[in-house]
């Protein structure tokens, strides 16, 4: 922050700046747009955060990252704002891609989109947004809502609230359970009251290039969506066949390796046994993996380890909350209890394959109480 | 859908970039002359023929072309057939490298050039490589500069080219070129050519002075039209076209010519010429004062050559700055820098120029590339002297925090 007395060093005349990271999709072109519209000064940027290869080669093919990188360069340039790419290839590498790794070595099931908004978006972003870029925030295009309320005890008498988005079917508050009070405090998602349909309206009034953009579910950094690939890749990983055993411990046959799985997979098993059958359980260690029938992977009892609370504090030391444990789930009801450093769930109804690594959110109605990872699962009697 | 190029019904925001005020990249780019693109004029207007066309409007274009190859020659001390028009430096650098390359495969295949070159001479050499031929790239000294005595040593009976820059795009260095040229000509049938891209603006060129046989210039390096270069090749140096079609620049470049901006670029030419003898050693001053601002920082290096250098190039490391931070805050503040040469995809490599100059890794990340331009103005350079400085020093804190926090986990604090 600059020195009392130094003028201020952005070009705004004292304007709110806001940094806006647009992936080059729609929603966070639009993020861009109607900041840029409310009057603050809205610096645009995409984040270079994994080796897109555009180093030298005469036979590189046309590669996706960079054309993402093309239409954010296209709607700033639309919006008349400035634009830059960001290089945070080394924090996205910790914070994201070596925990993704990770995660599959050992068994559990990643959760790389909460980490990239804890470490990346709101984490290393809006570190160098507040410290390096005299700016005041960080936006972008989550369908999530930020509010705040006047509370004394707070610090700054105000206590930041983290809600689901207004539409439903978009709502991403899942993904960012784990923002903290003074993250919130520098966090904007303009698009928190659309809808998509509208998102899209705006678009097309603002005729941005990426209005009829088709969504992308792949993971950013697996092209291709195979993370095998990225296993072999970025992490030495080689197929290593172990036994696939069925609930009972009878073995059906050989697996490729315990990586090569999450709970609740059934494609790429390679067995036929009439009825469908799903990882229920991974030994990493033992490399072994048993499958179960669908009915077999219902829990209702799981720790919650890495736990984190929106308000700073856990409501009590046990609360009835609905528990979310995949993106767009429906909340499950049950009860969170401290069980020392962890938590432990009892959920009302069981809930299909909650798998370790798996982020549970607790949310009160449309309000994001907190949430953690799965650790262990119960097995049920 | 939106059709393309339909506007919206509402008008866009108002733009809210920073207004330029300041513009330090004249390495990278220059404003288009007034005078010239008054020149050019006619040229994309009234007299639009082609110069192949036998025809009268067809002669006059021909007659236009004629001129500007006579008169960016006589800039260079050239024979009007040895320049070749080229729709920009890297062309014309490309045509020099391969088509002598080529040329000159029965006799060697041996190319020679230095460490700190343009891609467009290192990456066409990467190229050619691929064919057989042998590529040598020499080392530089801390400043920059190649070793004559190395060079003649790296000359073998297989060598038929040897490349070098006169100055350096992104640390500004002058190469001992007399010295160099001496030791190539030493040597039997090994042709020479110089990228002088950087260099034209701001050195007189004098091709019969400085005995080399291709030279390559970029006309908006000194205020000419973007998209034209052209090559002095010294007749009797063969080389093979690497553009084909019509007869266009005697086989050499085949295409319709780009008229207007030919004659933009040898009047754009001819003007930085006859001023360089006023604009180098203002610039100079300029410069001068901006590096001793900038300097004076601690934990400020100035990178290339202190002495033998471009008279508008300021190039310095700033230790414990993140070089992207600053060219952003730089450009948020109104000032145009760049960290060394043109990139905007993010890349995190290190410059191969800095990295020749044994900077290591972590050191090249704070680099900052201030250069002056005729049109800089001593209120410009006030300016950049009071908030080059400021930015540094505002950023080193920042870099360092940033170090203790890369995630961003107490940015509350």
């Amino acid at each position: 922050m600059p020195e009392a007395g130094t003028p201020a060093l952005n070009g705004s005349g004292g304007r709110e700046r806001v940094l806006v990271a647009m992936s080059g999709g729609v929603d966070s072109s639009v993020a861009a747009a109607l900041l840029a519209e409310s009057g603050v000064e809205t610096v645009g940027v995409w984040m270079r955060l994994h080796d897109v290869a555009d180093s030298y080669s005469e036979f590189k093919k046309s590669c996706c990252s960079l054309d993402a990188a093309d239409d954010a360069r296209r709607v700033a340039g639309q919006l008349g704002i400035p634009f830059y790419v960001l290089n945070l290839e080394r924090e996205f590498g910790a914070g994201v891609l070596q925990p993704f790794l990770d995660a599959y070595l050992d068994g559990r099931t990643p959760s790389p989109c909460v980490d990239c908004n804890s470490y990346v978006k709101f984490g290393a972003l809006l570190g160098k947004a507040l410290r390096q870029y005299d700016c005041t925030a960080v936006a972008t295009g989550h369908y999530a809502r930020v509010d705040a309320l006047e509370e004394a005890d707070a610090p700054g008498g105000r206590r930041y609230r983290l809600l689901a988005g207004l539409d439903a079917d978009k709502d991403q508050s899942y993904f960012l359970y784990g923002l903290r009070q003074d993250q919130l405090a520098h966090t904007m998602f303009p698009l928190g009251e659309l809808t998509k349909p509208q998102v899209r309206d705006v678009a097309r009034r603002y005729g941005l290039v990426t209005a009829e953009k088709p969504e992308s579910q792949e993971i950013c950094f697996v092209p291709g969506g195979d993370y095998r690939t990225a296993l072999r890749d970025r992490a030495g990983w080689t197929e290593t066949p172990g036994p696939l055993l069925d609930a009972d411990g009878e073995r059906l046959g050989e697996h490729r390796g315990a990586a090569a799985y999450t709970i609740g997979q059934r494609t790429g098993l390679g067995v036929a046994l009439g009825e469908p059958r799903y990882v229920s359980s991974i030994d990493a260690a033992a490399n072994v993996i048993t499958l179960g029938k669908r009915e077999d992977l219902y829990r209702d009892e799981f720790s919650v380890e890495r736990v984190s609370f929106v308000a700073g504090e856990p409501p009590d030391d046990e609360f009835p909350t609905h528990v979310r444990i995949r993106h767009r789930a429906i909340p499950v009801p049950g009860t969170v209890s401290r069980r020392g450093h962890a938590w432990h769930v009892r959920l009302d109804t069981p809930t299909w394959a909650p798998a370790p690594g798996q982020a549970a959110v607790f949310y009160a109605g449309d309000e994001v109480i907190g949430g953690g990872r799965i650790a262990r699962v119960q097995a049920r009697p | 859908m939106t059709p393309a190029g339909v506007r919206s019904e509402r008008p866009l925001t108002p733009s809210n970039i920073a207004p330029m005020s300041v513009y330090l990249d004249h390495a990278a780019t220059t404003p288009l002359r007034p005078e010239v693109l008054e020149a050019m004029m006619p040229l994309l207007t009234t007299d639009y023929g082609n110069p192949s066309s036998v025809h009268g409007p067809g002669r006059k274009a021909r007659a236009a072309l004629d001129e500007a190859h006579e008169r960016l020659a006589k800039g260079l001390n050239a024979q009007p057939r040895e320049v070749i028009f080229t729709g920009g430096g890297s062309e014309a650098i490309n045509l020099a490298l391969k088509g002598v390359a080529w040329a000159g495969k029965g006799r060697g295949n041996r190319l020679i050039t230095s460490a700190v070159e343009h891609h467009a001479v290192l990456h066409s050499l990467r190229h050619l490589e691929k064919f057989g031929f042998e590529i040598v790239v020499l080392p530089v000294d801390r400043y920059g500069r190649l070793d004559p005595e190395q060079l003649d040593a790296a000359i073998n009976d297989r060598t038929i080219l040897v490349s070098v820059m006169l100055a350096n795009n992104e640390v500004g260095t002058i190469q001992p070129l007399a010295d160099i040229v001496r030791r190539v000509r030493a040597h039997r049938g090994v042709a020479i050519h110089v990228d002088a891209i950087q260099a034209a603006p701001y050195l007189a060129i004098d091709v019969q002075e400085l005995d080399v046989d291709l030279l390559s210039i970029a006309a908006h390096k000194f205020e000419g039209p973007k998209g034209m270069g052209a090559l002095f090749v010294r007749h009797g140096t063969i080389l093979l076209p690497q553009m084909h079609g019509g007869a266009q620049e005697r086989y050499r470049r085949a295409g319709t010519e780009n008229v207007a901006g030919a004659y933009g670029m040898a009047v754009a030419y001819e003007m930085a010429r006859a001023e360089q003898p006023e604009v180098a050693p203002r610039l100079a001053a300029l410069r001068d004062r901006l590096r001793d601002a900038v300097t004076a920082l601690p934990s400020v290096e100035l990178t290339g050559h202190p002495r033998k250098r471009l008279p508008g190039h300021l190039s310095v490391i700033a230790r414990d700055v993140d070089g992207e931070a600053l060219i952003l805050n730089l450009d948020l503040a109104g000032i145009a820098a760049s960290t060394g040469s043109a990139c905007t995809t993010g890349s995190t490599d290190p410059s191969h120029v800095l990295t020749a100059l044994g900077y290591p890794e972590e050191e090249t990340r704070g680099s900052l590339r201030l250069t002056l331009g005729r049109t800089t103005t001593a209120a410009e350079i006030d300016e950049a002297v009071t908030l080059v400085p400021q930015t540094i020093n505002r950023l080193r804190g920042a870099t360092a925090a940033l170090a203790h926090d890369p995630l961003g986990q107490q940015v509350g604090a």
